[in-house]
């Protein structure tokens, strides 16, 4: 009897002690956070699998720039990253948990997909996005408050076709792509349509899949039989390399350009650069560039995450800055609501100039696309070399 | 002894705290008397607690062999009901998070898949790795069917039934091309061909543009093939999926759905078709040899499956603002795959509540940052060990079997089951 009631008691005590346990923890978070000083930015990217590269490096990125505007000592700001595994579903549970935790600005997510269905919560919620690396026109598309600060996969095929058409790189042109890649599809069809308007002849198009991306050797054969003199590769750097490869071994040597996909291959690991020398690509950043923003943003990044930053981590860099500015310049305060926040921001973004990594001048339209010059790059002698 | 062992487990909880701690980066957690006290008390209660539940695992449960079907058929029904009244409960109370209101569909959605796969792998007792590309046909159709009705009908609920309804035929259609040379092969040759089916639906998708304009629907296997008049819109463009979905799903919705679809799969599994399937299952030749047509039983479940499985994706892919081909990856098929063999082959009620757990968890770990997806992949480690258990599964039905005991005493009185 005495056993039982102690142990009733004793089963009491726990109930009380757990909840105990977990309000405390409760309590120490929000003495951090809730003091109501700090603006609460959110992002989502996929922090494992696959693309796992993408949405850590924006993660790095908004970190270390909200590091160094935290330190500046006016505005103070809360960055937190959840990942969303590159798929819309989890995205949107993301968005949900980020807006349970009180986000006020969605700096994300990093993939199209994901950043599509996460655009048309942000529409319908009154939340201000801005992402950083997600370039599907359907993103900006879902609402008047969702903002890209890459360029769009239609403004990266147009730019390329046209610088090829001003510099008169090619007679005859071969496309390889991913046709069940959003990305390299999207630049691929922005392309064409461009290069039809310009009057540049597209003499083989040779797209490859997920699944037949292993050996990409028929593809080559098809642009070097149909006698191109430049290949168009709108791919990432993984097959990139392959095409390089096979292209070197059937002693076919063309012009290679490529988008912002192709930023990274001198990194790939088991690959001889040399092979590269030559290729030209469209890419909004270039870690080697010698001014000294880009200069302090790579040694401050490659000393806190022990790796070179990409493009990704650049633009991530690049939109924290852009919401401190706007923030500033709009008056906005940490109290506030993301929708009140969401009004002032929009009205802010479309009047202002930004400077950053990835862009001089960058100026926002209305319907969410940035402008800003395209930069081409060459790679001579194992490091990139500005075009003009 | 006791107090032995709470000595030791004060510096095991600062292991452990600091651990958590450090996860979350909260910096130090300090003891003070009292907390010290409390976690004292905690120790105690378990340890009894323990040693109470090593009590009741000795006891063998008395189950009778045959309790009752129509018990679980309850407990099915009753289960998605109390579900549901809490959930719509507490949001009416404003006491779901945002989050948690934002699991609701998608759960739905994956119980509807569970319990159709279910169907297939539990009752007709073949392993299907395909079926996510149901899941893709029914979304992409319903997509297409709602957007098509969206000047037509303007009840959004309407709409979604349309295209649930468009979903589930289109799957089924796909499931009966797909079943009939399938359904000719047996263990693990079909369940690689319904590996490779699933792939090939969804790589059909990867590659298929839909377009709407004032002339109608636009369709072509090629980019670029689409051409539309002034004022149309794409609704599926190849590998960048559809986009600009009005989401029109809702938990209403979904738990109609899956009433539905428990309705059909318990009604089918007590039939005398149900039967035959399943005696096709435990001993084909002994079935066919009193007359009964295995590949046409087992067809019938396929298809029926794959026609659930379709409405299921119409519910999913209406929730979102976006869906692309690559989320009905054979990723997909395998975690569903997973909800039904933790909830138990063949187990209805089993497949519902692995499916809302295994759903939620990755969601409520999401605060250890890295290391979610191991702490996922262990907990389900430790699931299927402890399930598999006899002496935890004896508890469990211990249980379940006294619960419904007590129900039966209560709503009854007559008492006992299945009698």
């Amino acid at each position: 009897m005495m056993k039982k009631i102690l142990a009733m008691l004793l089963a009491v005590l726990m109930t009380v002690g757990v909840l105990a346990g977990c309000g405390g923890a409760d309590v120490s978070g929000k003495k951090e956070n809730d003091g109501a000083s700090v603006i609460k930015v959110g992002t989502s990217g996929p922090l494992t699998g696959d693309n796992a590269v993408y949405g850590v490096a924006v993660k790095n990125g908004l970190e270390l720039a909200f590091e160094e505007i935290n330190a500046l000592g006016d505005l103070q700001f809360e960055v937190k990253a959840e990942d969303d595994e590159a798929d819309s579903e989890k995205a949107v549970n993301a968005y949900n948990t980020l807006m349970d935790w009180g986000m006020q600005i969605m700096a994300g997510p990093t993939t199209s997909g994901s950043a599509a269905a996460t655009a048309q919560k942000c529409a319908a919620d009154k939340v201000f996005m801005l992402t950083p690396s997600a370039s599907d026109p359907a993103v900006i598309a879902a609402g008047d408050n969702v903002f890209q600060i890459c360029f769009t996969d239609l403004n990266q095929g147009k730019a390329s076709a046209q610088y090829i058409k001003d510099h008169n790189l090619a007679t005859k042109i071969g496309i390889i792509y991913d046709s069940s890649s959003p990305y390299s599809a999207g630049i691929y069809n922005t392309f064409k349509a461009e290069a039809a308007a310009l009057g540049l002849e597209i003499a083989i198009e040779a797209p490859f899949t997920e699944g037949t991306k292993g050996d990409l050797t028929t593809q080559v054969t098809m642009c070097q039989q149909a006698n191109c003199d430049l290949v168009f590769l709108p791919i990432y750097t993984s097959e990139a390399v392959k095409v390089l490869s096979v292209a070197n071994s059937n002693g076919y040597a063309p012009k290679y350009f490529g988008c912002d996909g192709l930023d990274g291959i001198l990194s790939v690991e088991n690959f001889d650069t040399s092979l590269a020398e030559g290729v030209m690509l469209l890419t909004p950043f270039d870690a080697t560039a010698t001014d000294e923003k880009t200069q302090s943003f790579v040694t401050k990044y490659t000393e806190k995450y022990g790796t070179a930053p990409n493009q990704f981590a650049a633009d991530a860099y690049d939109v924290a800055y852009a919401i401190y500015e706007a923030c500033k310049a709009g008056g906005v305060t940490a109290d506030m609501s993301a929708e009140e926040v969401n009004a002032i921001m929009v009205e802010q973004i479309t009047k202002m100039s930004f400077d950053g990594l990835t862009g001089q001048a960058m100026q926002w339209g209305a319907d969410g696309a940035v402008s800003k010059d395209p930069m081409a790059v060459v790679i001579e002698n194992g490091i990139y070399v500005g075009m003009d | 002894m006791i107090f032995l062992i709470w000595l030791l487990y004060i510096p095991a909880l600062y292991l452990v705290y600091g651990l958590r701690l450090a996860l979350a980066g909260m910096g130090i957690y300090l003891h003070t008397f009292p907390t010290m006290l409390l976690h004292g008390a905690v120790f105690v209660g378990v340890y009894y607690l323990i040693k109470y539940l090593k009590k009741l695992l000795k006891v063998k449960p008395r189950i009778p062999a045959n309790a009752g079907k129509r018990d679980k058929t309850i407990s099915v029904y009753g289960l998605v009901t109390v579900g549901f009244t809490a959930m719509t409960a507490l949001q009416g109370y404003g006491m779901l998070s945002r989050s948690m209101q934002g699991y609701l569909v998608p759960i739905c959605a994956y119980v509807v898949l569970a319990l159709s796969l279910n169907l297939v792998v539990g009752i007709s007792g073949e392993l299907s790795l395909g079926h996510a590309g149901f899941m893709g046909v029914g979304a992409f159709a319903g997509i297409v069917a709602a957007t098509c009705a969206q000047n037509a009908v303007s009840d959004p609920f309407l709409r979604l039934v349309i295209g649930m309804v468009a979903g589930g035929l289109m799957a089924g259609v796909a499931g009966l091309i797909v079943g009939i040379p399938v359904l000719r092969l047996r263990g693990d040759y079909l369940a690689i061909v319904t590996l490779a089916f699933g792939e090939i639906l969804r790589s059909l998708t990867e590659n298929l543009y839909v377009g709407l304009d004032r002339a109608g629907l636009h369709m072509s296997m090629s980019n670029g093939g689409v051409q539309l008049q002034e004022g149309g819109k794409m609704i599926i463009s190849g590998a960048l999926g559809a986009t600009g979905i009005k989401p029109i799903s809702t938990f209403v919705a979904g738990i109609l759905l899956v009433f539905f679809t428990v309705a059909v799969v318990l009604n089918l599994v007590h039939s005398r078709e149900g039967r035959a399937i399943k005696a096709v299952r435990d001993n084909r030749i002994a079935a066919e040899s009193v007359g009964i047509n295995a590949t046409t039983f087992k067809l019938k479940a396929f298809v029926i499956s794959a026609v659930l499985a379709g409405m299921a994706g119409a519910l999913f892919g209406l929730n979102l603002g976006s869906v692309q081909a690559s989320k009905f990856s054979y990723t997909t098929s395998i975690d569903i795959l997973v909800y039904v063999v933790l909830g138990g082959m063949g187990n209805m009620l089993g497949s519902i509540i692995s499916t809302v757990v295994l759903y939620l968890i990755p969601e409520f770990l999401r605060s250890l940052a890295d290391y979610r997806m191991i702490m996922y992949a262990i907990v389900l480690i430790v699931v299927m060990l402890c399930t598999w258990s006899p002496k935890i599964k004896n508890t469990i039905s211990l249980f379940t079997y006294t619960m419904r005991t007590y129900w039966n005493r209560l709503f009854r009185k007559k008492g006992g089951s299945g009698k």
